[in-house]
């Protein structure tokens, strides 16, 4: 059995049409890149496994269960930016999800189980670079060393799918090439499932074992939203030569010419 | 010529900027004061400093003679002891609701449409109600701080929880939080630098209100003596009095302001809040 299935997902917000039967299936320890334009439905794809959003019709399983309806602890989640709590040390941040484990009520730890906890805490941000600035805030950390900590803070609960909506978006090439470094470790050394949303195609490239494409195959100018996204590459990303990657770039910008054209003549 | 928009004063000169006002406008009452004294000498209207300096040592420093008491202190006394409940009532009450109303949908959609209808009642206007239900003492006048700074609160924190941006709440379900724990790790905590900000806001109605209940109906405080004095236009007692209201208020605000800073670090340098 496949690790995570999608069965004819379709999502509509009214009468537009953002996802077009979805059908696809992954398996352990991949690590998905997802490319496409703009409101191409890759996000809203990411947030349904995230369980914020639903699909219209068809069904979305993990381990041959439907996805639940709302975010748990199965899947850890990094968005661009607001993913620390900005009133809580680096340190605590990552404590923050063993206090919620062990402390129901009041949600914070003492004791011999807090230092068991800080322990942890203090490992995981070893594991991401970060233990020398266990004790700053995150508005005192720079937009790369934010990252981290929220990568620390979600590998604390060992999710089953890491997801990843444009994590290093904001940062500058050569940070980002040092979060790509630490991505990739952690992945190896987990196996952990990796779903990433990015708008460089080739991070999607280099990153990952496979990329999708998110994209219209069917475009209608006079009514846009007629017709949704459907996965239109799905590559093993081992196997790729120079023409795929051309191919997809010239596809995506010419979606995208579509986009700007179409707000041209409305606006 | 650099435009004016980008000329910043140095550090002295902000200071004597601030202070010059001040100065100008205490050197316009004095020669006014003057003037009139010249002409009628029992004016009073504006009294001269030497006036308004005896009144403070007959209210401040001596016993009055019917009480025995010294009559600022106690008056300040009982006016901070109202104004210190009534506020704290109102923040206990406001953070309460403000931050169940911004979490929770369903208390939102059952107590929004009441809290927005409550915070549109003019307080002064339910003011004869208090005193009818609750009589003459202290509770009317706390009750009518609380009821005339609560809904503002509220609002303001209700708007401040739904602000915080929804990647923290869901950031921390996938960290295995439940509701109460995303309520009291999550959501509590960032609210109360801003529960600090509202109430240093609503001081100023908190005053308005305290003063305008002690006008109505009481025994002693601060609105009251003001209140009492104007029968016989005693200035020289109204204008210290409101001096020092003016000085209360703004000693409040700045301890609440350094009081924030202390507990919450984070959150004044985190966008340049001082």
């Amino acid at each position: 059995m496949a690790f995570l299935e999608a069965k004819h997902v379709w999502k509509r917000y009214g009468d537009s049409v953002v996802l077009e039967n979805i059908n696809v299936s992954v398996e352990q320890g991949e690590f998905i890149t997802i490319v496409g334009t703009s409101g191409c439905g890759k996000t809203t794809f990411l947030r349904m496994l995230l369980g914020v959003e639903q699909a219209t019709s068809g069904e979305l399983l993990m381990e041959g269960h439907a996805i639940a309806t709302e975010p748990g602890a199965d899947r850890g989640i990094v968005f661009q930016k607001y993913s620390v709590f900005p009133h809580l040390t680096v340190l605590k941040n990552v404590v923050l999800a063993r206090e919620f484990e062990q402390a129901k009520l009041i949600g914070k730890l003492f004791g011999q189980a807090k230092k068991k906890a800080m322990q942890q805490a203090m490992d995981m941000l070893q594991l991401v670079g970060l233990e020398h600035a266990a004790n700053r805030y995150p508005h005192q950390l720079s937009g790369g060393m934010q990252q981290r900590l929220a990568i620390a803070q979600a590998l604390m609960k060992k999710p089953k799918i890491l997801l990843l909506d444009e994590p290093f978006g904001a940062l500058d090439p050569g940070i980002r090439a040092d979060m790509h470094v630490l991505i990739l470790d952690i992945w190896r050394k987990t196996k952990i499932n990796v779903f990433m949303i990015t708008h460089d195609l080739r991070e999607g490239f280099y990153l990952g074992t496979r990329l999708w494409v998110f994209d219209k195959v069917r475009n209608d100018p006079q009514q846009p939203d007629a017709y949704g996204s459907c996965i239109t590459y799905d590559i093993e990303v081992g196997q790729v030569d120079k023409t795929i990657y051309k191919m997809i770039d010239s596809d995506m910008s010419e979606t995208r010419k579509t986009q700007i054209l179409q707000e041209l003549s409305d606006g | 010529m650099k435009r004016i928009i980008n000329i910043r004063p140095t550090n002295l000169s902000k200071y004597i900027l601030g202070v010059l006002p001040f100065v100008i406008l205490l050197i316009v009452y004095l020669i006014a004061s003057d003037v009139r004294l010249g002409i009628n000498p029992n004016d009073k209207l504006m009294p001269s400093l030497v006036k308004i300096g005896e009144a403070i040592q007959r209210m401040a420093f001596e016993p009055s003679k019917r009480t025995g008491e010294y009559l600022l202190w106690a008056d300040t006394v009982s006016s901070l002891q109202r104004l210190f409940i009534g506020v704290s009532l109102s923040a206990f009450i406001g953070l309460i609701v403000g931050v169940l109303n911004g979490s929770i949908p369903m208390v939102k959609a059952h107590l929004s449409p009441l809290s927005t209808v409550m915070s549109l009642i003019p307080p002064m206007a339910v003011l004869p109600i208090l005193f009818i239900v609750f009589g003459l003492g202290e509770l009317s006048k706390v009750m009518l701080i609380v009821i005339g700074i609560t809904p503002f609160i509220i609002r303001d924190l209700q708007n401040k929880a739904l602000e915080l941006p929804v990647e923290q709440l869901i950031k921390a379900q996938t960290l295995g939080a439940n509701s109460w724990q995303v309520i009291i790790r999550v959501i509590l905590p960032q609210v109360m630098p801003r529960l600090l900000e509202a109430v240093r806001l609503s001081l100023g109605a908190a005053w308005l209100f305290l003063i305008a209940a002690e006008a109505v109906a009481s025994q002693e405080g601060l609105g009251y003596r003001i209140f009492l004095v104007r029968r016989y236009l005693s200035m020289d007692i109204i204008l210290p009095y409101v001096v020092w209201i003016t000085l209360l208020a703004f000693m409040t605000d700045w301890l609440l302001r350094r009081v924030s800073m202390f507990f919450y670090p984070w959150f004044h340098t985190e966008v340049g809040r001082h």
